[in-house]
């Protein structure tokens, strides 16, 4: 199972790591990263394998959109699903 | 790996846009809880309901957070009640009510629909006390929604029934005046009406359904909104192409949550409604749509057709994106369920002769139109008749759910907040149909539901 995250908003020092660090602690293994800074504004997406997630999905998103509140970014766990239903026949 | 502007564009969808999945509605038949005793009919309903759904509002928010995409309202449709009801009396009739309402506030789930009657080629006693019971009904509970079906393209219409509803809905209007007549905007009479409807106020669970089901409902008119506006200036063939695709991905969402909520609540999936249902908020609006397409203001000539490519478009992308669609499918054009539409009727671009108009070539009908308090029976009777006969000469469905707010006259407003949203008091021909309405009687089936 693998879930996409999402992190877009005003780039500061090291947005990467703290998420990083979140996915480390609950076991989220990160598959791949891609970032664009366009100006100031930074997108980041990630993808992480939640087969061993050691907390229910729901927390582990929790605790992102947390992170995000706190560094004032908007930051997203989706599960993968969603996107290829959307965007894939 | 997915791409990149694929991801952002439905986080952007999510967030900006307003995509959210309206309803999580499942269908619950309630035959297996006939009894003669009225007392043991509402608890085998009421422990019928309550054991069914018990997970449907916790399947819900774990879906919710799973994919990151709201899940508005989490419903209950059940059984028409009148089919259940047997010898029920209009005073069990209002009890059973009081029961759906426990099981409703019981489990958590916003609206509870199916009380209910299918009435369009003739009443039996227990339609009789049903429709009886709908004004009590209504004003003693929250969570209840009411529909009648009153005419089929097959049966014709029956006049008798409508006559009957304007009077309950003055009554409805009249025991929740202190409400502003909320009761009337759960209320809905029908032509044509679907069985696997997920939206309210007419969800019912049809005689052809299975035991339990689920149906979703999918939103999204800020999505559609948007894409049309990043469009530019395309002509009607493209633009057509805009609004399929953008509806695909809509409809593959509904699709989605279907299938999850399904398999979570080990309950058959039914259908993915393809409606675009607007919300009060703004940038979530069918009227944005058509004025984004091009209209100054809905209500300008233009509008029907604007409309009837716009539900067109709809379908054509969403059929593919769902294994099942069903129940009303088409863009709704509540009143004051959609910014755009009030601000139109506000600023006298829109008129009831409009939105009848517009409700030959989308779903579902008149709906959350306010009008003024004192309007006569026979006249709420042939706003429905006019509504109801464009669903049977065209096959399709409509429905009325009208306002008589209580005390009020044109120019006033209604408000009732949340998705019910606010309404200002439409103005209504002043001529008078009584004597059309007296006749009563069945006006028969046109000749095309003649086709074996």
């Amino acid at each position: 199972m693998k879930a996409v995250i999402t992190v877009t908003g005003k780039d500061n020092v090291g947005i990467i790591a703290k998420v990083s660090a979140v996915c480390a602690d609950y076991k989220a293994n990160i598959l791949e990263i891609s970032q664009t800074v366009l100006h100031e504004y930074f997108a980041m997406i990630m993808l992480c394998d939640i087969a061993d997630l050691s907390v229910s999905f729901m927390e582990f998103s929790d605790s992102l959109t947390r992170l995000g509140k706190e560094t004032g970014l908007d930051i997203h766990a989706l599960h993968e699903d969603i996107f290829n239903s959307m965007h894939k026949i | 790996m997915l791409d990149t502007r694929d991801i952002l564009e439905t986080i952007q969808m999510i967030h900006q846009e307003n995509l959210d999945i309206r309803t999580i509605t499942m269908g619950i038949s309630l035959f297996d809880c006939v009894s003669e005793d009225e007392k043991r009919l509402c608890q085998k309903v009421y422990d019928k309901i309550t054991r069914r759904a018990e997970r449907l509002v916790s399947v819900g928010e774990e879906i919710e957070k799973q994919y990151g995409i709201p899940i508005v309202n989490k419903r209950v449709s059940v059984t028409p009640v009148s089919l259940i009801g047997g010898t029920l009396t209009s005073d069990g009739y209002v009890h059973l009510a009081q029961t759906l309402e426990r099981a409703a506030e019981q489990l958590g789930i916003n609206f509870i629909g199916g009380f209910s009657a299918l009435v369009h080629k003739g009443m039996t006693e227990s339609d009789r006390n049903l429709l009886g019971a709908i004004p009590q009904a209504l004003a003693q509970t929250r969570l209840v929604c009411s529909s009648v079906n009153v005419a089929t393209t097959k049966a014709g219409i029956n006049m008798d029934a409508i006559a009957q509803m304007g009077s309950i809905i003055k009554q409805t209007a009249y025991l929740t005046r202190d409400e502003q007549s909320i009761g009337c905007a759960k209320l809905v009479v029908f032509a044509n009406v679907p069985e696997d409807n997920p939206f309210m106020a007419g969800a019912f669970h049809g005689v052809g359904e299975p035991e339990a089901v689920i149906n979703v409902g999918v939103s999204g008119p800020g999505v559609v909104s948007s894409a049309i506006r990043r469009a530019g200036d395309c002509d009607l063939s493209a633009l057509a192409e805009v609004i399929k695709k953008t509806a695909f991905k809509i409809t593959r969402v509904g699709q989605l949550v279907a299938s999850e909520a399904a398999r979570r609540l080990d309950t058959p999936f039914g259908i993915v409604d393809l409606s675009l249902a607007p919300t009060p908020a703004i940038g979530d609006s069918v009227a944005q749509i058509l004025e984004d397409m091009g209209l100054e203001s809905t209500g300008a000539h233009g509008t029907t057709a604007a409309l009837a490519m716009l539900n067109d478009a709809v379908k054509k992308g969403g059929v593919m994106a769902s294994s099942h669609v069903g129940g009303l499918s088409g863009a709704f054009i509540p009143v004051s369920e959609d910014a755009g539409m009030i601000a139109a009727v506000n600023r006298g671009a829109l008129s009831i002769e409009k939105l009848e108009a517009m409700t030959a070539v989308c779903s579902v009908g008149l709906d959350m139109i306010a009008v003024p308090g004192d309007t006569p029976e026979e006249v709420l009777c042939g706003i429905i008749a006019d509504e109801i006969s464009i669903g049977v000469a065209n096959t399709k469905t409509t429905a009325v759910r009208v306002i008589p707010a209580y005390g009020m006259k044109e120019g006033d407003r209604v408000s009732f907040g949340g998705l019910l949203g606010e309404a200002p008091i439409m103005a209504l021909r002043p001529y008078s149909p009584a004597a059309f309405i007296r006749r009563g009687g069945r006006i028969p089936a046109p000749i095309h539901s003649l086709k074996n």
